[in-house]
């Protein structure tokens, strides 16, 4: 009895382990799914795709606003349709924001494009999950303060639609975070589950989100308009005034580098002239409510409820996720940003799994290992238990030989009792398993947003061109090593002395 | 029905040294035939029923039953022939505890090629006047309520020879008669011939034929 109960407790924990494991990493890679990049600043690949896609670690740098829009169609400074360097490889670009968190969940700054045209995972037929909200709907682009939760956060927090909150400017974990009580956002939706760390997060409209005090990029006061190459032609034009200047004062220059200097003033100039809208346009198009891209001819405009956008040059984004028009466009466009200096392209779903197989893959078969152990040793413990009832035994050993019995039919009998042990020691410890991963199910996905119950099987893995599940494995396993533990007992129930155990008083 | 022909039966003693227990010329019982075997402690009666019943084998003779020499077969041989022929009733009842009266008579059952028969246990444990203790466990049956059992499951199988080790010894005097009675009555009308081991003068004296191991064993009438 306490044998059973040993392996039931046993295969309990190598199905708790196995499910559990299945689930989180089925989660993970629904979390890397639904687009083919992430772009963002150079550095570490995992940082960023840790920070983008799981709401984890410290975001790394920013990348221009400018770079993000070269992957999107918009309207340029006379409001003619452009499209970006790389749009017509690209289906949806979504840019993220990061830094800020309410309580203890992350804030995204993003676009409706997050809900409206990205997926998270395929259900088992191959077909893509979209999001759906349980109350509510997703923000406007012109809502600028409306925001949309996610399950578990808004199952935490408390936050319904219609509610006001504020963001801390931060991370929960920073020393000067501080909130933001002017610029308080309005919840507009909250999100279905969807088993992915999208459910822990907070989503906000990203023009709200630069709005937002001291998450305007700092631009000096003359170039404030400019961007891109525009930008940086001003900077090398000042270099070299000033340089000239320089010279001059120490008299080894001639007069003529004078003139010299007064002509870049002139391109300086010329240079800041051509930016348009011009410095008083913009301060105009702001009173009237307009945000860049209006005032740039752009589609996404829209009546903003008399706030103004914060210009786009003092705009940058933390990450882009990039859903594009086809596979062989993300190694295409993976090896050109990765080549040039501005930002990197990561592919999630690789990230994830080096995760797993890095760090992740090796905890879980550590504590696949010590599970397993569990089972082996508690599979000894029937071993040791059956052989020293032998002797107590033997008597009906020999009762048995004695009635007609068959060295080889007593012989099956233990291996039965071992093998029938084992079977309803797994049997049982599948359905402790599941039992206990079902009672604690509501606590892991309200705490994690990993959804899980009892009916969770661990997800298949593939044998011999078979795809079963785990769990299918562990019966088979259990019957093996039945026969394993049960074989000793067995020989000594086989070689019983029929006549010495009659001989045997009861 | 049996006939034993120059049996020899020795044991290996821890020492290494042989130790002879049994030397029969010749010993033989007839179809139906009931009869008792004698001897004192040590006389070599329980390997003789060990011989008998194939759970021993003799070092050389013949042990012939219906016909059939059994030394001949093997071991698994000799296992399903004495489910299947021969019934053997212990001293000491040798019931499984765990099983009911009813488990305990289909056990006898079990090692033959034939399935279970339900309704002749039950007839069996109803002519030892057990009917209404089907499902009782040993452990809540008298003595001799669990000898009546042992009797049943030994003749479970219809047998042709039953071998009984003092069926008795562990029963009051009050119900040894009974148990007496039961074994010659239900071997004689299943016609199954009976080979007892008893120490009781007062068994021995209703029987045609007792039989003293010393006389036929020349092992033991040597010791003696």
């Amino acid at each position: 009895m306490l044998t059973g109960l040993s392996i039931a407790l046993g295969t309990a924990l190598v199905v708790i382990v196995l499910v559990v494991y299945g689930v989180v990493a089925e989660s993970f890679r629904d979390a890397a799914q639904g687009y083919h990049l992430i772009l963002g600043a150079k550095g570490g690949k995992l940082q960023l795709t840790l920070n983008t896609v799981f709401h984890l670690s410290q975001p790394i740098e920013n990348i221009p606003y400018s770079f993000y829009k070269e992957f999107t169609e918009y309207k340029d400074a006379d409001g003619r349709p452009t499209r970006g360097k790389y749009a017509s490889a690209v289906e949806v670009a979504v840019p993220y924001c990061l830094g800020d968190s309410y309580q203890e969940f992350r804030v995204v700054g993003t676009t409706p494009d997050l809900f409206n045209k990205l997926s998270y995972g395929t259900f088992p037929d191959g077909t893509p999950k979209f999001y759906e909200f349980s109350a509510g709907k997703n923000f406007t682009a012109d809502d600028f303060r409306g925001a949309v939760i996610g399950a578990v956060a808004a199952k935490k927090t408390g936050l319904q639609v219609g509610d006001h909150f504020p963001i801390t400017h931060g991370l929960a974990e920073d020393e000067d975070a501080h909130v933001h009580e002017e610029d308080a956002f309005h919840v507009v939706g909250i999100l279905r589950p969807t088993g992915t760390p999208n459910d822990r997060a907070v989503f906000v409209n990203m023009e709200g989100f630069y709005l937002i005090a001291d998450h305007a990029k700092p631009v000096e006061a003359e170039d404030d308009e400019a961007e891109g190459p525009q930008a940086t032609q001003i900077v090398q034009l000042r270099e070299a005034k000033d340089s000239l200047q320089q010279l001059l004062e120490r008299d080894t220059l001639s007069a003529e580098a004078s003139t010299e200097i007064e002509r870049i003033d002139g391109l300086l100039r010329t240079i800041l002239g051509k930016l348009s809208p011009s410095k008083a346009e913009v301060k105009k198009s702001q009173s009237a409510g307009k945000s860049p891209d209006d005032v740039a001819g752009s589609a996404d405009g829209g009546t903003t409820g008399g706030i103004a956008p914060l210009p786009e040059n003092q705009r940058e984004v933390t990450s882009v996720l990039l859903l594009l028009k086809n596979d062989v466009f993300s190694q295409i466009l993976h090896n050109k940003i990765n080549e040039g200096s501005v930002a990197q392209a990561v592919y999630p779903s690789r990230e994830v799994a080096k995760l797993f197989e890095g760090i992740v893959g090796h905890v879980q078969t550590i504590l696949l290992i010590l599970a397993i152990l569990v089972v082996v040793v508690a599979g000894v413990g029937v071993m040791v238990s059956m052989y020293n009832s032998m002797s107590d035994r033997s008597r009906e050993i020999g009762i048995m030989r004695a009635l007609g019995a068959a060295r080889v039919t007593v012989m099956s009998i233990v291996l039965f009792e071992a093998i029938l042990l084992a079977v309803l020691g797994g049997v049982a410890g599948v359905c402790l398993g599941h039992g206990t991963i079902g009672a604690f199910a509501p606590v892991i996905t309200a705490n994690t947003g990993v959804m899980i119950n009892f009916w969770e099987w661990a997800p298949a893995i593939y044998l011999g061109g078979w795809s079963v599940s785990p769990e299918l494995v562990l019966i088979p396993s259990l019957l093996l090593l039945a026969v394993v533990v049960g074989f000793l007992p067995a020989v000594v129930a086989y070689r019983t002395d029929v006549s010495r155990a009659l001989s045997h008083s009861p | 029905m049996l006939l034993l022909k120059d049996i020899q039966k020795s044991f290996i003693e821890p020492d290494g040294k042989t130790l002879p227990i049994l030397g029969i010329e010749e010993f033989c019982v007839a179809r139906g035939e009931q009869m008792v075997l004698v001897g004192r402690s040590g006389s070599g009666k329980t390997t003789l029923l060990h011989v008998i019943a194939g759970i021993s084998r003799p070092d050389q003779g013949v042990v012939e039953i219906a016909g059939r020499d059994i030394t001949q077969l093997s071991e698994a041989g000799r296992d399903r022939f004495r489910a299947e022929k021969i019934g053997y009733v212990f001293q000491t009842f040798n019931l499984l505890p765990a099983f009911s009266a009813l488990e305990n008579v289909l056990l006898g059952m079990t090692f033959t090629r034939k399935a279970a028969n339900v309704a002749r246990a039950r007839e069996l444990l109803d002519r030892v006047g057990l009917g209404q203790r089907l499902t009782h466990r040993p452990a809540a049956l008298s003595v001799g309520e669990q000898q009546r059992v042992a009797v049943a499951r030994a003749l479970a199988n219809k047998p042709q020879i039953l071998l009984a080790d003092e069926p008795t010894a562990n029963i009051d005097t009050g119900n040894q008669q009974q148990i007496v009675d039961l074994i010659r009555e239900t071997c004689r009308e299943e016609e199954v011939a009976l080979v007892m081991v008893t120490h009781t003068p007062e068994v021995c004296s209703q029987f045609d034929r007792v039989d003293e191991l010393a006389e036929i064993n020349r092992v033991a009438k040597r010791a003696k």
